[in-house]
């Protein structure tokens, strides 16, 4: 989708503001909304590719107006409820059961649920899986598909229709366009593909500042023409 | 929802507190298990991981080339994990930098959790199209002949630079050099300074 998460490029944000000694979470909410984001992800409850598309379909003046864990809270509220885990009146009614410290949860210990996701810190992760042969090798010309798809995609608004150089083969990984869909986590080969500064942003291109995207081979086909 | 434009911080703290309580009761969620993955990534995870892999890198060429080759599997041999890893090398001609423009990809396990900056809609949207411009505001100023190659990290690859070895650490052990690679060097935001002599 052409959403506003998908900023490469864009002008008008202004200069970089790096911060100083920044702690790891401004609030003890942060923290919990990315422990209750990993635990529903271990649970099942959606994958990364869902995750990240529920983050693309906020509107755009609510993802603007956010932080990064308000949207990552909004995710987390939306696929739940989109899943039928919990609804919104339920959520509203726990809130103002909580603010009036009448909590009835009762809390229990889930070893098997810790384990889990303390392996997800050290274990390799598991989107890279067996896939079809590669169509491309490095050194290969290709165009990215020129297209405005409706769902999720991991090919930037900014490299499509564009030309590009293979650099690597990567091997297969989940496509993301179908697993955030319900279209089935079937891997595609994925390249490393370069592109030179002036065929993404034309004359007012910085010089020598080539651009790598990471490219499932769904998104290219063989350049036409050699340039 | 609501639109929620710089919603008070105590609501958003009920609302989490209220998912997670709902999240709890129907025993999709423990909370000891959230507290240890908060404190893993407060205490544990940090810019020292990907440190010593960067120093490992510098004093054993072999590691280097492994490193390069295939970041995954060289970084297990330290003991790290939990990512597919990409590592890009600086040379004298060439700079690296990461970013993700669509989100937030970040090599958790050796950096920790980006900052806030990392994140943030000016990095994502500029680093891209005016990387000497982001740098500059960095404090660094890079040759106009240095390539400076930009990893969007558009997949499920984590990108970490391997910042060049500053001079004058010939004499450095491991242990000592790691000390000097600083998380914004490892995304290519910064350059690993010498140690100044007070510190020696």
């Amino acid at each position: 989708m052409n959403g506003i998460h998908d900023m490469g490029g864009m002008h008008g944000f202004g200069p970089v503001e790096p911060g100083k000694n920044e702690p790891v979470f401004h609030s003890r909410w942060e923290g919990r909304v990315l422990g209750l984001s990993r635990a529903c992800s271990v649970q099942g409850l959606f994958n990364i590719d869902e995750s990240r598309h529920a983050i693309e379909r906020m509107a755009p003046g609510d993802y603007l107006a956010s932080s990064y864990y308000e949207r990552w809270l909004d995710r987390n509220v939306r696929l739940l409820v989109e899943k039928g885990v919990i609804t919104r009146e339920e959520l509203e009614r726990r809130m103002a059961e909580v603010a009036a410290g009448r909590d009835p949860a009762t809390p229990h210990k889930d070893p098997d649920l810790l384990a889990r996701m303390m392996r997800g810190l050290t274990e390799r992760p598991h989107y890279r899986q067996p896939g079809p042969p590669p169509r491309f090798k490095a050194g290969d010309h290709v165009v990215t598909r020129h297209d405005a798809p409706v769902g999720h995609t991991r090919l930037p608004r900014y490299a499509r229709g564009k030309h590009g150089v293979i650099a690597r083969s990567h091997g297969s990984y989940i496509f993301p366009d179908t697993n955030a869909h319900d279209g089935g986590h079937q891997a595609h080969p994925l390249y490393s593909v370069r592109f030179h500064a002036a065929e993404l942003w034309g004359v007012s291109a910085e010089s020598r500042a080539p651009v790598h995207i990471d490219l499932w081979e769904r998104y290219l086909e063989a350049a036409p023409l050699e340039r | 929802m609501s639109h929620h434009h710089h919603e008070p911080e105590s609501v958003l703290s009920l609302r989490v507190r209220a998912l997670e309580s709902l999240l709890v009761e129907k025993k999709l969620v423990a909370s000891e298990a959230v507290d240890r993955i908060v404190s893993a990534y407060e205490e544990d995870i940090g810019p020292h991981n990907g440190a010593k892999v960067v120093a490992r890198a510098w004093v054993d060429p072999a590691y280097k080339q492994r490193l390069l080759a295939d970041g995954t599997e060289a970084i297990e041999e330290l003991g790290f994990g939990g990512v597919d890893l990409r590592v890009v090398e600086n040379t004298p001609g060439v700079h690296n930098l990461v970013v993700c423009t669509l989100c937030s990809c970040y090599p958790h396990a050796l950096i920790g959790l980006p900052p806030t900056w990392y994140k943030s809609f000016e990095y994502r949207s500029r680093a891209v199209r005016e990387p000497r411009v982001v740098l500059r505001e960095f404090g660094v100023e890079l040759p106009e002949s240095t390539e400076i190659r930009i990893w969007d990290s558009s997949a499920e690859l984590r990108y970490l630079v391997l910042p060049e070895r500053p001079a004058g650490t010939e004499n450095l052990r491991e242990a000592e050099l790691a000390e000097l690679v600083t998380r914004d060097a490892m995304i290519g935001v910064a350059v690993v300074q010498p140690p100044t002599p007070a510190a020696r």
